[in-house]
């Protein structure tokens, strides 16, 4: 099946607008394409800034130490002791700010020149770290409430009673246990895959239209490029935000979980 | 019809929302070593230092209130310590100024008594010397009159009885002169 649209331009040359085929890259070597050599890139990247800004860790920060305290108390304060409460939530801080920093450096690759790919636009990659969180916020209410107990905690909303039980019991069973992965996944992807496909539509759709040779199409051209810039420091936002969302949403389940009554 | 073409050469392009096996996988084994890795040597050092800052925040704290107790204490002792000097250094004002008049009036004294003694003995002595003067000259001017009287009158006054006599009648005279002319003493 063909998804990509082809554009008749003037003159007959043709503009190829982007697809999803446009996230198809070519192997580099192998089977090894050029998400996988980012992702593997970020994981070096995340471990050698936070290694070496708390390596020489001193009461008084530097600029460096201070950068990576920033973010690991923004994570630890603000994510972790705020949704999970300050009696649990450090047995989680280490996966939460692996999680969150993991995915804004993927994210961030999608406005870095050259390399220009937001890792997470490829599903594969998200897909085990939703289940990841899913298993863990069901861990750990499993560890708190016990297998049965965590199912009427995470079904049973408090203080209903009666057949209305019967109608919100598998509501909430499907919500909370079965959807939630699946929206943390797509969520992330969606606006990773959206937001890289409008930067390519931009830049190439400008390119295209400049090349046409016609004064008119030329200036819209330039509008696009335009757009473009604007659309990558919107992205530049997004791209924080879903990094945030993700690790936000992982602790609140995590928190809920735990949580002794709702 | 080359776009065509050339969308159809990308071979059959997969849904975008199935995920490919080889990636979930890895993804898995880096996201793996990563939070290892985080958990073993970025975690730690991170709460380490957020431990020991918050221990210093909160001995400086208590340290700097032991400080402000003490210095406290410390201003109480010397503002009562000003206080007793400004005491005692009234007091001791007080004292010498009662001292001084004391002092002032027993010199007026004295030099009152020592000017009177002066006056007194100076006094004394005049009269002392007057006594003199008037004893040597009542002698010395016996004698000149007795022998200017001898001479005048020829004769020698040499009976004592006689010229003693004279002169005092003469000296008597003299001071009665002098009694009514106004003492020249």
């Amino acid at each position: 099946m063909s998804i990509t649209q082809p554009v008749a331009a003037e003159g007959g040359s043709g503009f190829t607008a982007p697809g999803p085929g446009s996230f198809e890259l070519p192997p580099i070597f192998g089977d090894v394409t050029k998400p996988m050599v980012l992702l593997v890139l970020s994981a070096v990247v995340v471990f050698g800034f936070f290694y070496a800004a708390s390596r020489n860790a001193s009461l008084v920060p530097g600029r460096l130490q201070y950068t990576g305290e920033m973010v690991y108390g923004f994570v630890r304060n603000n994510m972790a002791r705020d949704n999970i409460g300050s009696e649990h939530y450090m047995k989680f801080v280490p996966y939460l700010f692996t999680l969150f920093t993991f995915i804004l450096v993927n994210n961030y690759y999608g406005v870095i020149p050259f390399l220009q790919f937001p890792s997470f636009s490829r599903i594969g990659f998200i897909v085990p770290l939703a289940l990841l969180s899913w298993g863990i916020y069901v861990g750990a209410g499993i560890w708190k409430h016990g297998p049965l107990g965590y199912l009427k905690h995470a079904t049973m909303p408090g203080g209903v009673k009666g057949p209305i039980l019967l109608l919100l019991v598998p509501l909430e069973f499907f919500s909370n246990i079965i959807i939630r992965p699946v929206t943390l996944t797509l969520r992330l992807f969606g606006n990773m895959f959206a937001g890289h496909l409008l930067l390519i539509l931009f830049a190439t759709g400008g390119a295209a239209l400049l090349a046409s040779g016609n004064v008119l199409y030329g200036a819209v051209g330039v509008l696009s490029f335009g757009l473009g810039i604007g659309v990558s420091f919107l992205e530049m936002l997004v791209m924080f935000l879903q990094a945030y969302v993700f690790t936000l949403l992982s602790s609140m389940y995590i928190g809920e979980a735990l949580a002794d009554e709702h | 019809m080359d776009h065509i073409v050339l969308a159809a050469a990308e071979g059959e392009t997969h849904s975008p929302v199935l995920p490919v096996w080889s990636e979930v996988i890895l993804a898995l084994i880096v996201f793996a070593i990563l939070f290892v890795l985080m958990r073993k040597f970025v975690v730690p050092n991170f709460e380490k230092t957020f431990a020991e800052r918050t221990a210093a925040i909160e001995g400086g704290l208590s340290a700097a209130e032991s400080k402000q107790a003490e210095a406290d204490a410390k201003l109480a002792e010397l503002e009562k310590q000003l206080a007793d000097a400004r005491h005692e250094a009234a007091r001791i004002r007080e004292e010498a100024r009662e001292q001084g008049a004391a002092i002032i009036a027993e010199m007026r004294e004295q030099a009152q008594a020592e000017s009177t003694r002066i006056v007194e003995h100076g006094k004394t002595q005049i009269e002392a010397e007057r006594q003199q003067a008037v004893t040597s000259l009542r002698a010395e001017v016996g004698a000149l009159a007795t022998g200017l009287a001898g001479r005048i009158v020829g004769e020698s006054l040499d009976d004592e009885a006689r010229q003693s006599r004279v002169v005092d009648r003469f000296l008597t005279e003299l001071e009665a002169q002098n009694g009514t002319t106004g003492s020249v003493n």
